[in-house]
C-alpha cells in the first residue's frame, strides 16, 4: 500500500507538472482526487490494514493528498496567469493612435497678458475697475490738466460723438483716474483695464480701438521711488527675473514728474538691434506722479496725499509677450492663431 | 526736431559719439529718436583732379583721363561726360567705393579701355540744385569752378570737401517744452546735461539803412488779445541772391531746402531762436501800415502755396490798409510774397496766441512748420532777440540794408515767475534725499538763479524760471527739473508703504472671468472685435429699417464708414470673424467674446454699455443641440435658477423654427439658435452657424447663490421607464412639466431617452420616452410605492398633454 501511495504520487504531481491545458487538468484532478480517484480507492483499503499500521499509513495518505491537492493549485494557477496574459496581448493597443479629441478653447492671448498683470496687482492690494468707454471729453481731458488746446483733443486725433466735442471714445483709460477719485475714499490702489480709441489707421503696429492698463495710487508720503519700485516688479513679473529697466522723463499733462519707462531689448540686450530699433531699450510705459492740480481738481489736497499712475498698452506688451508680429492678428480672431495659445 | 550737431557745437563743445550724446540726451529729457550721419552711404569718393583726357577710341562721346586721385599714382577713369577739362577738381568715386541709394562703383573695362573708378555728379552723391546753386546739373560736378568751396585738397574725402558730414540728431519733443524747438533750446539742455558752458550769442545789428523807421512803417493790433507781442525790423536795398553755403549746410542737415538769402534767413533764425519769422515784400504792404486783426467773415487770401482761402472772425491776419497779407503764424499771402526783384523787406517776428493758431490752421487744413510752434505758446521774449539776429544776418549775408530802430508792440509780455524750491518738499515727492546744494546747483545750470549767489539758504530758496520755460509753475514742476538732472535713474526704488488696501475682483469680475472659464472648458475660444460697426451690419443680420434697436451712438469724425457706428449688438461682430474663419476654410471654429454693447440713453448723455456673452460656431458637429449644450453648461455652471426655453420665431437674425429664448424666472436672460441662411449668407457663409447672445446682466441676476452640501442618497432609486404617445404639437418640454406635477415627491430625475415616429402611431403623432428615478431620502421604495407615483405622472401627461401610455 505504501508502494501504491508512492506511485500515485510520482505519477500525479509528474501529470499535473506537465499539463497543458484547463480540460486535461480537470481529468487529471478527478483522476487522481475525485471520489472515485486512485487516492480515494488507495484509501479505500485502510480497512484492511492492522491498528498499528493505520496511523501511519493515514498520515502518508494525507500527505500524498495535500502534496496532490498543492500540485494541483499551482498548475491550475499557472494555467491562468498563461492565460490573462495571451488576453493582455491580445488586447493590446497602438498608444500612437491620437486620442479622442477634447475641445478645449483658449483664451485670447491679449487677456492672457491682461490677466498676468491683474494677478500682479491684486497681490499688490489693487482692486480692478471698470468703466464706461463712451465718456465725458471733461473726464478724458479736462479733468486729467488736458486744457482746451491740447493736441490730443483735435478731431485728427480723438473720435466724437457730437459737434461741442463733449461726448467722445475715451481716448485713455485715465479717465478711470478721476472716476475712482471721485467715487472711493483714500486711500486709493486701482487699475482699470480696458478698451480705449484713437484715430490710428490699422497697421502691423497700430488700431484705432486697442487696450490700456491704467494704475493708480494715492496715499500719504507715496513717493516717485515707490512708483520706480511697482514698476519695477511689475516688468520683473511680466519679463523675468533681473530683467533691466530704466526710467526716461517725459510729459504727460496729468502727471508731473512724469516718465516713460523702458526695458531693456531682450533680442540683443541692449546692445542694439532691429527690434529695438538700434535704441537696446524698448518702451513699455508711461507714468508719473499724480499732477497737483488734477489732485485738487478732484477735491483732494495735494499738501497731505500723493499719488503716482501709470498707464500701459496690452497689445504690444502682448505682442511681445508671445512674439506676435502684426498687432492686426489680435483682431482678426482667425482660430489657427488662436489655437496657437 | 532734427538738430545738427554741428550747428549745436557753435554754442555747446559737446565731443561724445552720437550713441553717448543721444542716451545722456535722452535721460534728461529730451528724447532722441535716432541720429542719421550725413553721407553714411558714401564711402571711398575723394577729390580728384583731372591730369589729362583724351577721346576714347571706340566711342565717339567718352574720355579717358587721367586722374590724381592722391593714391600715389594716377588712375585711369572713362567719362561720358563732356563738362570735364584738365586741371578741374572733381569728385572721384574710387574701386570699391558706395554712392547712396546702396550703388557700387567697381574697376571694369569701358568698351574695351580700363576704367578704374567712376567721376561724379553732384546727384550722384545725394545732393540738389539748391545746396549748391552754381554747380552744372548735367554733368560732372566741377569743384574747383564752384568759389564757396575752398581749402579743396586732392585725395580728401568728399563729405568733408563739400560739407555733407554733419550728424543729425532727431529728438521726440514733449508738447510742454516748444523751447526745445530750436538749436539754441536744445543748446541749453545740452549744456545742462553734459555740464558744459552755453556760449549764446548776442545779435549785433550795424544799422544805418536809409531811412526812418516810423516814417516807413507803421503797426496797430486791433486784435491785442491774440497778439501778445509783434515785433517787425525792415531792410532796404535788398539784393536776392542763393544764401552763403554755410548756412545752406546748415538748412539742408536740418531737413529744410534752401530757397534765397532772405527766406533762408527767415528760417535759419527761426530753427535756431524757435521763432517763426515771416518776410514781407514792404511794396506790397500799402500805406505802409500793418494791421493785426482778426479776419472778416468770408474775407478771401491766398496764401504761399497759391491755396485760396475763406476766412471766418477765428483767424487772425496780417493786413494792410486794403487787405490782408498774410495769416498770422500759419503763412504768408502769395500777394506779399518775396520775389526775384524784392527791394524792400519787413522781417515780422510776433508771438500770436496759441489756440488761435491752432484752430485757425485747423479749420483751414494747413499745419505748418511756423503754426506747429505757435500753437504750443512761445516766449514774448524771444521776439527782439530773433528779428536783431535776422538783421544781423542780412548785414553778414551782405543781402540789404537794416533800417535803425524796431517796432516793438508790448500787449502781453508776463513778468518772470519766481518759485520757492523746499529741498524737503521736493525729496518726499521723490523718495530722495538730494541736498539743497546740489538742487541749487541744477537750478543754476538751468538759469533759474544767479551764478555766484552766495547769500543762498540751501533749505529754503528761490528761483526765478526763465520766460521760454512756461511749463514750470508749481513745487511738482521744479521737483521735475531736480529729478531729471540728478537722474531718474538714480532715484531710489521702494516698495509702497502706508495703509494696506484690500484688493481682488468685485463679484461682477468674478462671474466675468467665470464665464469665460466655462466657456472655455465646452471648447469656444476667446475673440476680441472692434465695438464700432458699419451701419449696414444692422442690414446683414436682417434688422428692419424701423428696428429700434438701430438708434446707436454715431462718431461723427470716424476713421471710415465701416467704423462709424457704436455697436447695439455684438451678432455682426461675431458673425463676420465666423466669416473670416469660414472663408479661410478653417473646418471648424468655435468662439465666444465677453463684449460691450453701447445702448443710447445713459448718463449724462452717455451710453449704457452692457456686457453680452456671445457665442458662435461651426463644424466639429456644430447643430441646434450642441449649442444648447453649450448654453446649458454654462447656467449649470453658474448655477442659474429656474431655467426654462421657449422656442423664439420672430428674431429676424435667427432661423424662425431653430431659435430659442432662455429664461431664468420670469426674465429673458438671452436668445439663441441658428442664424438665418440669409444672414449668414451675407457674412459669406452659405453653412450653418450657431450662436448665442446671453446678457450678462442678466446672468448676473440669474446666478445662484454659492452651493451648499446636500447629503448624499442613502436609500436606492427605483428607475422606470414610460413611453407616452401624443401630438406633434407638444413640446418635451410640456411633457416633462407634466412628469414633474404629477410627481408626488418621489420623483428626482427625468430623463428624455428617446423621440419616435412612425405609421403604426398615426398621422401627426410621436412617441417620446422618459426614463423616470424614483426615490424616497429616508427609506427604500416599495415596488408598489412607485407604481403609485408613475400612476399619478401618467394622469397628468394625460390630462395635460393628451399624451397616453405606449
Amino acid at each position: 500500500m505504501k508502494e501504491q501511495l508512492a506511485k500515485i504520487r510520482a505519477e500525479a504531481l509528474s501529470a499535473f507538472e506537465s499539463v497543458k491545458d484547463a480540460a486535461a487538468l480537470d481529468e487529471l484532478r478527478v483522476k487522481y482526487l475525485g471520489k472515485k480517484g486512485e487516492l480515494t480507492a488507495v484509501l479505500k483499503q485502510m480497512g484492511k490494514l492492522s491498528a498499528e499500521e493505520r496511523p501511519a499509513m493515514g498520515q502518508l495518505a494525507n500527505e500524498v493528498r495535500a502534496a496532490l491537492e498543492g500540485a494541483l493549485d499551482a498548475a491550475s494557477q499557472k494555467m491562468e496567469a498563461a492565460a490573462l496574459e495571451l488576453k493582455l496581448k491580445a488586447e493590446t493597443v497602438d498608444v500612437t493612435i491620437p486620442g479622442r479629441q477634447v475641445q478645449v478653447g483658449r483664451r485670447h492671448p491679449m487677456n492672457t497678458a491682461l490677466d498676468e498683470i491683474k494677478e500682479i496687482f491684486i497681490g499688490m492690494g489693487f482692486t480692478v475697475l471698470d468703466g464706461p468707454e463712451i465718456e465725458l471729453a471733461e473726464l478724458n481731458f479736462d479733468r486729467l490738466n488736458a486744457e482746451e488746446g491740447h493736441p490730443s483733443r483735435d478731431w485728427s486725433d480723438t473720435f466724437y460723438f457730437d459737434e461741442d466735442s463733449r461726448v467722445m471714445l475715451r481716448s485713455q483709460t485715465s479717465p478711470m483716474q478721476v472716476r475712482a477719485m471721485d467715487s472711493m475714499p483714500l486711500p486709493i490702489r486701482i487699475i482699470a483695464p480696458g478698451r480705449v480709441y484713437r484715430k490710428d489707421e490699422v497697421d502691423a503696429t497700430h488700431s484705432p480701438m486697442f487696450h490700456q492698463v491704467e494704475g493708480m495710487v494715492i496715499d500719504k508720503n507715496v513717493t516717485m521711488a515707490d512708483l520706480k519700485g511697482t514698476l519695477n516688479l511689475l516688468a520683473e513679473e511680466l519679463f523675468g527675473k533681473g530683467t533691466v529697466t530704466r526710467f526716461r522723463p517725459h510729459h504727460f499733462p496729468f502727471t508731473e514728474p512724469s516718465c516713460e519707462m523702458d526695458v531693456q531689448c531682450h533680442k540683443c540686450g541692449g546692445a542694439g538691434c532691429p527690434t529695438c530699433k538700434g535704441e537696446g531699450w524698448i518702451e513699455l510705459l508711461g507714468a508719473g506722479m499724480i499732477h497737483p492740480r488734477v489732485l485738487e481738481m478732484a477735491g483732494i489736497d495735494p499738501e497731505e496725499w500723493s499719488g503716482w499712475a501709470f498707464g500701459m498698452g496690452l497689445e504690444r506688451t502682448a505682442l511681445r509677450r508671445f512674439k506676435i508680429a502684426d498687432m492686426r492678428l489680435i483682431f482678426e480672431n482667425d482660430i489657427r492663431f488662436l489655437e496657437q495659445f | 526736431m532734427n538738430l545738427s550737431r554741428k550747428w549745436l557745437n557753435e554754442f555747446v563743445k559737446v565731443d561724445v559719439p552720437d550713441r553717448e550724446f543721444a542716451e545722456a540726451m535722452t535721460l534728461s529729457g529730451s528724447k532722441v529718436e535716432g541720429v542719421t550721419v550725413e553721407g553714411a552711404e558714401i564711402s571711398r569718393v575723394v577729390v580728384g583732379r583731372v591730369l589729362s583726357l583724351v577721346r576714347h577710341p571706340n566711342s565717339d562721346h567718352m574720355w579717358i583721363c587721367q586722374v590724381d586721385a592722391g593714391q600715389g599714382q594716377p588712375i585711369q577713369i572713362v567719362t561720358g561726360a563732356q563738362n570735364v577739362k584738365e586741371n578741374d577738381l572733381v569728385p572721384v568715386a574710387l574701386d570699391g567705393s558706395t554712392l547712396p541709394g546702396g550703388k557700387e562703383i567697381h574697376a571694369g573695362q569701358l568698351r574695351g579701355e580700363d576704367s578704374n573708378g567712376m567721376l561724379c555728379s553732384f546727384a550722384e552723391l545725394g545732393l540738389d540744385q539748391r545746396d549748391f546753386p552754381a554747380a552744372y546739373a548735367d554733368g560732372i560736378w566741377i569743384l574747383s569752378d564752384d568759389p564757396e568751396l575752398d581749402g579743396l585738397t586732392v585725395g580728401q574725402d568728399i563729405r568733408e570737401a563739400v560739407g555733407l558730414d554733419d550728424h543729425v540728431v532727431e529728438f521726440e519733443i514733449t508738447p510742454n517744452r516748444p523751447d526745445c524747438l530750436s538749436v539754441i533750446g536744445l543748446a541749453r539742455e545740452a549744456s545742462a546735461t553734459f555740464d558744459k558752458p552755453c556760449n549764446l550769442h548776442e545779435p549785433a545789428v550795424k544799422g544805418g539803412g536809409p531811412g526812418a523807421l516810423p516814417e516807413l512803417l507803421d503797426v496797430e493790433t486791433p486784435a491785442a488779445d491774440l497778439v501778445p507781442r509783434y515785433t517787425a525790423r525792415m531792410v532796404r536795398g535788398v539784393k536776392i541772391a542763393p544764401s552763403p553755403k554755410w548756412m545752406r549746410e546748415r538748412l539742408r542737415a536740418m531737413g529744410v531746402r534752401p530757397i534765397n538769402n532772405i527766406v533762408d534767413i527767415t528760417n535759419y533764425v527761426m530753427l535756431e531762436y524757435g521763432q517763426p519769422m515771416h518776410a514781407f515784400d514792404y511794396r506790397y504792404v500799402n500805406g505802409g501800415k500793418i494791421i493785426v486783426r482778426r479776419a472778416e467773415e468770408g474775407e478771401k487770401l491766398t496764401t504761399l502755396d497759391g491755396k485760396e482761402h475763406t476766412l471766418t472772425a477765428n483767424h487772425l491776419v496780417i493786413a494792410d490798409e486794403g487787405r490782408a497779407v498774410g495769416l498770422a503764424g500759419i503763412m504768408g499771402g502769395l500777394n506779399s510774397e518775396i520775389v526775384a526783384d524784392t527791394a524792400d523787406v519787413v522781417f515780422e517776428s510776433a508771438c500770436f496766441d496759441g489756440t488761435c493758431i491752432r484752430k485757425g490752421a485747423l479749420a483751414l487744413g494747413m499745419r505748418t512748420e511756423a503754426s506747429a510752434k505757435f500753437e504750443k505758446g512761445l516766449d514774448p521774449l524771444n521776439t527782439l532777440p530773433a528779428v536783431n539776429r535776422a538783421c544781423e544776418l542780412v548785414e553778414l549775408l551782405g543781402a540789404g540794408e537794416v533800417v535803425d530802430g524796431v517796432i516793438d508792440i508790448l500787449n502781453n509780455v508776463p513778468q518772470p515767475t519766481v518759485l520757492t524750491v523746499e529741498p524737503d518738499k521736493i525729496n518726499a515727492l521723490l523718495g530722495t534725499d538730494i541736498s539743497g546744494i546740489e538742487m541749487f546747483k541744477i537750478f543754476e545750470k538751468l538759469d533759474f538763479v544767479n551764478a555766484g549767489d552766495q547769500a543762498v539758504n540751501p533749505n529754503c530758496f528761490t528761483v526765478s524760471v526763465p520766460s521760454y520755460r512756461g511749463d514750470v509753475r508749481r513745487m511738482a514742476d521744479l521737483a521735475e527739473e531736480v529729478a531729471r538732472f540728478h537722474g531718474y535713474n538714480n532715484i531710489p526704488t521702494t516698495l509702497m508703504r502706508g495703509q494696506t488696501t484690500q484688493g481682488g475682483y468685485s463679484p461682477v469680475q468674478k462671474l466675468e472671468n467665470k464665464l469665460g472659464g466655462l466657456c472655455r472648458t465646452c471648447g469656444y475660444s476667446e475673440i476680441i472685435t472692434y465695438s464700432f460697426i458699419s451701419p449696414t451690419a444692422y442690414d446683414k443680420i436682417l434688422w428692419g429699417k424701423e428696428d429700434f434697436h438701430r438708434k446707436s451712438f454715431r462718431i461723427l469724425n470716424p476713421l471710415g464708414e465701416d467704423t462709424s457706428i457704436m455697436r447695439t449688438t455684438t451678432l455682426p461682430s461675431m458673425l463676420e470673424v465666423l466669416g473670416r474663419n469660414w472663408n479661410n476654410r478653417s473646418k471648424a471654429a468655435w468662439l465666444y467674446e465677453l463684449g460691450r454693447i453701447y445702448m443710447p440713453g445713459g448718463e449724462d448723455g452717455l451710453a449704457m454699455e452692457a456686457q453680452i456673452l456671445t457665442l458662435g460656431a461651426y463644424g466639429n458637429g456644430m447643430d441646434f443641440f450642441t449649442m444648447k449644450g453649450a448654453v446649458e453648461a454654462l447656467l449649470k455652471g453658474i448655477r442659474a435658477r429656474d431655467v426654462r426655453f421657449e422656442p423664439c420665431t420672430e428674431d429676424p437674425s435667427y432661423h424662425p423654427g431653430r431659435c430659442a429664448y432662455v429664461y431664468s424666472g420670469a426674465d429673458i436672460v438671452g436668445v439663441f439658435g441658428q442664424i438665418h441662411p440669409l444672414a449668414a449668407q451675407n457674412f459669406g457663409v452659405d453653412g450653418e452657424l450657431y450662436c448665442a447672445e446671453l446678457s450678462f446682466d442678466e446672468l448676473l441676476m440669474a446666478q445662484g447663490p454659492d452651493p451648499e452640501y446636500a447629503p448624499l442618497p442613502k436609500y436606492p432609486p427605483i428607475t422606470r421607464d414610460i413611453a407616452v404617445v401624443c401630438g406633434e404639437e407638444v413640446s418635451v418640454g410640456a411633457l416633462e412639466a407634466a412628469i414633474r406635477r404629477g410627481a408626488k415627491g418621489l420623483l428626482k430625475e427625468v430623463s428624455l431617452f428617446d423621440i419616435y415616429r412612425g405609421k403604426n402611431l398615426g398621422e401627426g403623432k410621436k412617441s417620446v420616452a422618459f426614463n423616470l428615478v424614483l426615490r424616497a431620502d429616508d427609506r427604500s421604495l416599495t415596488s408598489e410605492e412607485a407604481d403609485q407615483d408613475v400612476k399619478s405622472i401618467l394622469e397628468a401627461l394625460e390630462r395635460d398633454c393628451g399624451a397616453v401610455l405606449r
